[in-house]
């Protein structure tokens, strides 16, 4: 009970940042609005049972990728004038029925009468956690079932590195 | 679940019509992560059923966004250098 | 004399041999001039490659296009003389070598002059020599003579065999296609054995003729390679078993003649020429087609053999058989030039004279004569039809002979002259006298061959003498001639013989047959004719042939006046060619003497070779019968029969012939009168030169010298509506519709689309991402529909 409330409080939050994010004009307050948004998604993760994911959500996402946006925007010295960058009224109009008819369509699938009954009896996700803890839930299958993929995405984000510094150089 | 699901699709969509509409290409960007955090929220919320597997691959997401976010803001950076602007305009050169 | 006797005695000792007919080697009739034609043709290309190497080095500047005709020779070319001009006579030898050539141009207000026109400082094309311009000499008439031979041998076989039916060699199988099956095959019979000694026997001595006219000239392998090709075609079209091979000669023919008549092509007007003659003979073609699909179709067959057989299954006078005599007629008439297909033949004058002789006189206008008399049967199983032949002849011969009267081109007279004889035959067997018909096409060819041949003498001696004094008159106009007997005595003899025959003057050969079509014609309008009975648009076929008969009357008196008109301004009064010129003239070579000689006495001798005693004034002639009274009738009997046949079972109420006496000596009056006449009326004296004698006095002269301005008619009625059709065509149809909508339609909308549709590529990822959520929504949407 008190989950449901709190999940729909959060939800609420996380679709208002949303669409706050994509509607403000200055990119300052858009990545802020952002922010509030990944702050109510943690919310909701923890909600949900997926305890690491939640916070790891705020410490990389809310905490790392935000705030390289936000130097970024510093550093391009974007926050002054801000001319608006919105496209036409025909775009406009365009996206809101397309997102629109995508979203009938999400929802006809979600709830949709093929799709299989989703109150499940068995919680899995829960019973690994009872099992290793929430760290352990996910890092055991990660060193053992999902190691190359661990090992790869540890190398990813070395290039990324890399890659990030070469572009950015004003000389190479 | 379902309405996690729900929320999963209603925030694909926000995301999806602010790619669409917004010309900054930081704003874009940061509309794609609202549509890859969408995405994460859909694997967690189907998580009970299927398995940890969800969770896991939510995290090699969020590594996989976090390294996308570098280049990409990088490169951003080295085409406001010679734009002076980051209007998406200046990057479509790729045109007819 | 003797030659007579020797001929009565092969005949009357024929009748003891009675062995089956074994025809000798008959596809070497027609191989040889197929031959002569590869070889003369390989000589034409070698010729042709050597002058054009010849021309670019000597004319690198050329200013003037090289003629096709004879250049002068000067002085040293006295020495390349081929050993076939050293049988010339010395005057030969000039200092200028003979230019022999002629052309003529269509009347349509200018004359195409021969080179004359080019003054004489332009270097002209040496004449080449070689073995390229003797083979041919040899070549072409050896063939012709080895033909001949083997003809001959065949005739006398066949005489001595008494043949009643036809022989068919069958070589191979053509076109066995589904029901139809053609083979290459020769029919021997009376008829295509006669028409192959004309062909091969006239054509030999034009052969013989051309070497000396034409030896000069620098496309002269070319043109025995014509030659010889026009004569392969043309044994096909006679010697051919059915109508599909007849049909292959019948356009090689008429290909042959296209060559020919614009064998000088460099000048448009010669082209022109070629190109009408074609043309008209294909609108004739057309029905010969026709009726040949038609006859397919009702007698399974297009073998001569199988379809005579069953065309009497057919309804008598019913409309299948009145519409494929109707057809074949039309076919007859572009190739024969009646009405309204003539108008060809007197523009095909721009061909050498040979060629007139041989193509247009003697062997390619008669195809049509000899398809009507190869399909008598048919004919007479049509009456309607063999009347509309008869109707159509007799009003060509009239028709074409007033022309005749007012023209100044001594070939043009004689082109006229032939329509006109041509519609004399075609009266004959449209009114079911076949033999007659087919009598008159041998005389006619015998003594229009040397008239044909005189002029074409005279034409020659012409040029020589203008060509000396460098005079640009035109050396085929009679207002130039004059008085030419004192100069070419034998040129004059020769054609005054074949005057005397085409007059119709006893005993000559014209009288003989001429007269047995005109007495063919008086007979039937007393109703004694089997097509008496037939009838045509109402009116008895009795009646008819009383219109044909007046009719043909007074085209006969008309053709001896202009042939008199002819005769008189060429060779008598005083010569208007001119004083310097007339030094230059003289008798022509031996080549062209000796063919001459020889048609003329043909002339006289041929008539007697159909002496019928039953009419009065021709039985006189009894005793000089060749072969015996009626031989040739005798000769084509077989041939006939299946008409007479039809007759017997179909036509009844026909009177017994009576052979009047009047008919006869009315066309005797005729003949005289219409020479005498033009004696009498014409005086040589007072006329000149051309630029100084109007061609024509007063309204009707004007109107036949312009040949009723027939050419001009189909003009305006045919040739205008087809020009503005086509373009019409060109530009609504080709250029305004396709061309509109393919380069329109097809062309600038695929550029519109692919520039719309590339409009996609903005290059802004916020588009990109659109069109892919637009690709997610319609999976989605499939998903969810299905």
């Amino acid at each position: 009970m008190l989950t449901q409330i709190l999940f729909y409080f959060f939800a609420g939050i996380a679709i208002v940042s949303a669409l706050m994010t994509i509607s403000r004009r200055n990119p300052v307050a858009s990545a802020l609005w952002l922010v509030s948004t990944f702050f109510a998604l943690a919310a909701i993760y923890t909600l949900l049972g997926a305890f690491f994911i939640g916070i790891i959500q705020i410490l990389v996402y809310a905490g790392a990728i935000m705030i390289l946006f936000l130097f970024v925007i510093m550093l391009l010295n974007l926050g002054n004038d801000y001319e608006p960058d919105f496209r036409s009224s025909v775009w406009k109009a365009t996206a809101a029925g397309s997102s629109l008819v995508l979203l009938a369509l999400l929802a006809r699938m979600i709830a949709g009468p093929a799709t299989p009954n989703q109150t499940a009896s068995v919680d899995l996700a829960a019973a690994q956690v009872e099992q290793y803890g929430a760290v352990g839930a996910i890092g055991v299958p990660m060193f053992l079932e999902y190691v190359v993929p661990l090992q790869v995405t540890g190398l990813l984000l070395l290039v990324a590195v890399v890659g990030a510094v070469v572009l950015a150089k004003r000389k190479i | 679940m379902n309405a996690a699901l729900f929320l999963s699709a209603i925030l694909f969509v926000i995301g999806a019509a602010g790619v669409v509409v917004r010309r900054n290409a930081i704003i874009l960007f940061m509309c794609v992560e609202l549509m890859l955090n969408a995405a994460n929220l859909a694997f967690v919320a189907l998580s009970p059923r299927a398995g940890i597997d969800g969770q896991v691959i939510v995290f090699f997401v969020i590594a996989v966004a976090a390294a996308e976010a570098a280049v990409g803001l990088a490169i951003i950076i080295s085409v406001f250098r010679h734009a002076e602007s980051v209007d998406i305009r200046n990057f479509s050169l790729l045109r007819w | 004399m003797v030659l007579i006797l020797a001929l009565q005695e092969a005949a009357h000792a024929a009748p003891e041999a009675h062995a089956a007919f074994e025809p000798t080697l008959p596809g070497l009739i027609v191989l040889l001039p197929l031959i002569g034609f590869i070889i003369n043709g390989i000589a034409a290309l070698v010729a042709a490659r050597a002058a054009t190497r010849l021309r670019a080095l000597t004319h690198g500047h050329a200013a003037h296009e090289a003629h096709g005709h004879a250049s002068h020779d000067h002085a040293h070319a006295v020495a390349t003389h081929t050993h076939v001009e050293e049988a010339h006579d010395a005057h030969t030898h000039d200092s200028h070598a003979v230019a022999a050539h002629q052309h003529d141009a269509s009347e349509q207000g200018h004359d195409a002059h021969d080179h004359d026109a080019h003054p004489a400082g332009h270097a002209e094309e040496p004449v080449p020599t070689g073995w390229t311009h003797t083979l041919p000499s040899l070549v072409a008439p050896g063939v012709m003579a080895l033909a001949f031979i083997i003809a001959l041998l065949n005739f006398f076989g066949m005489a001595g065999a008494e043949l009643h039916e036809p022989v068919v060699r069958s070589y191979w199988s053509w076109l066995p296609v589904g029901d139809l099956q053609v083979d290459a095959a020769l029919q021997l019979d009376q008829l295509s054995m006669l028409m192959t000694l004309i062909i091969t026997g006239v054509g030999l001595l034009i052969h013989l003729f051309s070497v000396g006219y034409m030896s000069h000239d620098p496309g002269y392998p070319r043109y025995m390679a014509y030659l010889n090709l026009f004569v392969f075609f043309m044994l096909v079209l006679v010697l051919g078993a059915s109508f599909p091979l007849m049909f292959v000669g019948w356009e090689g023919v008429g290909l042959c003649s296209y060559l020919l008549i614009g064998f000088w092509f460099r000048e448009k007007a010669n082209a022109d020429a070629g190109k009408k003659a074609f043309i008209v003979n294909r609108i004739g073609d057309f029905g010969f087609l026709v009726a040949m699909m038609m006859m397919f179709v009702h007698f399974g067959s297009l073998n001569y053999v199988e379809v005579f057989e069953r065309a009497p299954e057919l309804a008598f006078g019913g409309a299948v058989v009145t519409a494929i005599c109707l057809f074949l007629f039309v076919g007859a008439a572009g190739k024969s030039a009646q009405l309204p297909l003539y108008v060809w033949l007197p523009d095909a004058m721009a061909g050498p004279t040979p060629v007139s002789a041989l193509i247009h006189a003697a062997t390619m206008v008669t195809a049509g004569v000899y398809l009507v008399v190869r399909s008598s049967t048919l004919f007479a199983m049509a009456p309607t039809a063999s009347l509309v032949v008869a109707i159509v002849g007799a009003a060509t011969a009239l028709f074409a002979a007033t022309i005749g009267l007012k023209q100044w081109d001594i070939k043009k007279v004689l082109a006229y002259s032939t329509v006109s004889q041509l519609g004399f035959m075609f009266a004959a067997v449209g009114m079911g006298a076949y033999v007659a018909g087919v009598f008159h096409l041998m005389t006619h060819a015998f003594f229009k061959a040397c008239l044909f041949l005189g002029s074409g003498a005279v034409i020659h001696a012409m040029h020589h003498a203008l060509h000396a004094t460098h005079s640009h008159a035109d050396a085929q106009d009679m207002r130039n001639m004059g008085g030419l007997r004192r100069y070419l005595p034998v040129t004059f003899i020769t054609m005054g013989i074949a005057t005397l025959a085409i007059a119709g003057v006893p005993p000559f050969a014209g009288f003989f047959s001429k007269d047995e079509i005109i007495g063919a014609a008086w007979i039937g309008s007393a109703g004694e004719l089997p097509l008496s009975q037939g009838s045509l648009l109402g009116v008895s076929g009795a009646t008819w042939m009383g219109i044909i008969a007046v009719m043909l009357s007074i085209a006969a008196l008309m053709t001896a006046f202009y042939m008199g008109r002819l005769m008189l301004y060429t060779f008598f009064g005083p010569n208007r060619t001119g004083d310097e010129e007339r030094r230059h003239l003289h008798e022509v070579g031996w080549t062209m003497t000796v063919p001459l000689i020889v048609l003329a006495v043909l002339s006289v001798l041929g008539g007697f070779l159909n002496i019928d005693s039953h009419i009065p004034v021709v039985s006189a002639f009894t005793p000089l019968a060749i072969g015996g009274e009626l031989a040739l009738h005798g000769w084509l009997h077989p041939i006939i029969e299946g008409a007479e046949h039809v007759w017997e079972s179909n036509v009844t109420g026909v009177g017994e012939v009576h052979h009047a006496a009047w008919p006869i000596i009315l066309a005797i009056l005729i003949g005289l009168a219409g020479l005498a006449l033009a004696w009498v009326i014409l005086k040589p004296e007072t006329l000149g030169p051309p630029e100084r004698t109007p061609a024509y006095k007063g309204g009707l002269e004007k109107a036949l010298y312009n040949k009723w301005y027939v050419d001009e008619l189909y003009h305006t009625i045919v040739v205008r509506p087809v020009y503005f059709l086509s373009r019409a065509f060109y530009s609504v149809v080709d250029r305004g519709t396709i061309d509109a909508l393919i380069d329109g339609v097809v062309g600038r909308g695929s550029m519109l689309l692919g520039m719309t549709a590339g409009r996609v590529q903005t290059g802004q990822v916020n588009t990109y991402a659109f069109v892919i959520i637009v690709g997610v929504i319609v999976v989605l949407g499939a998903f969810v529909a299905l």
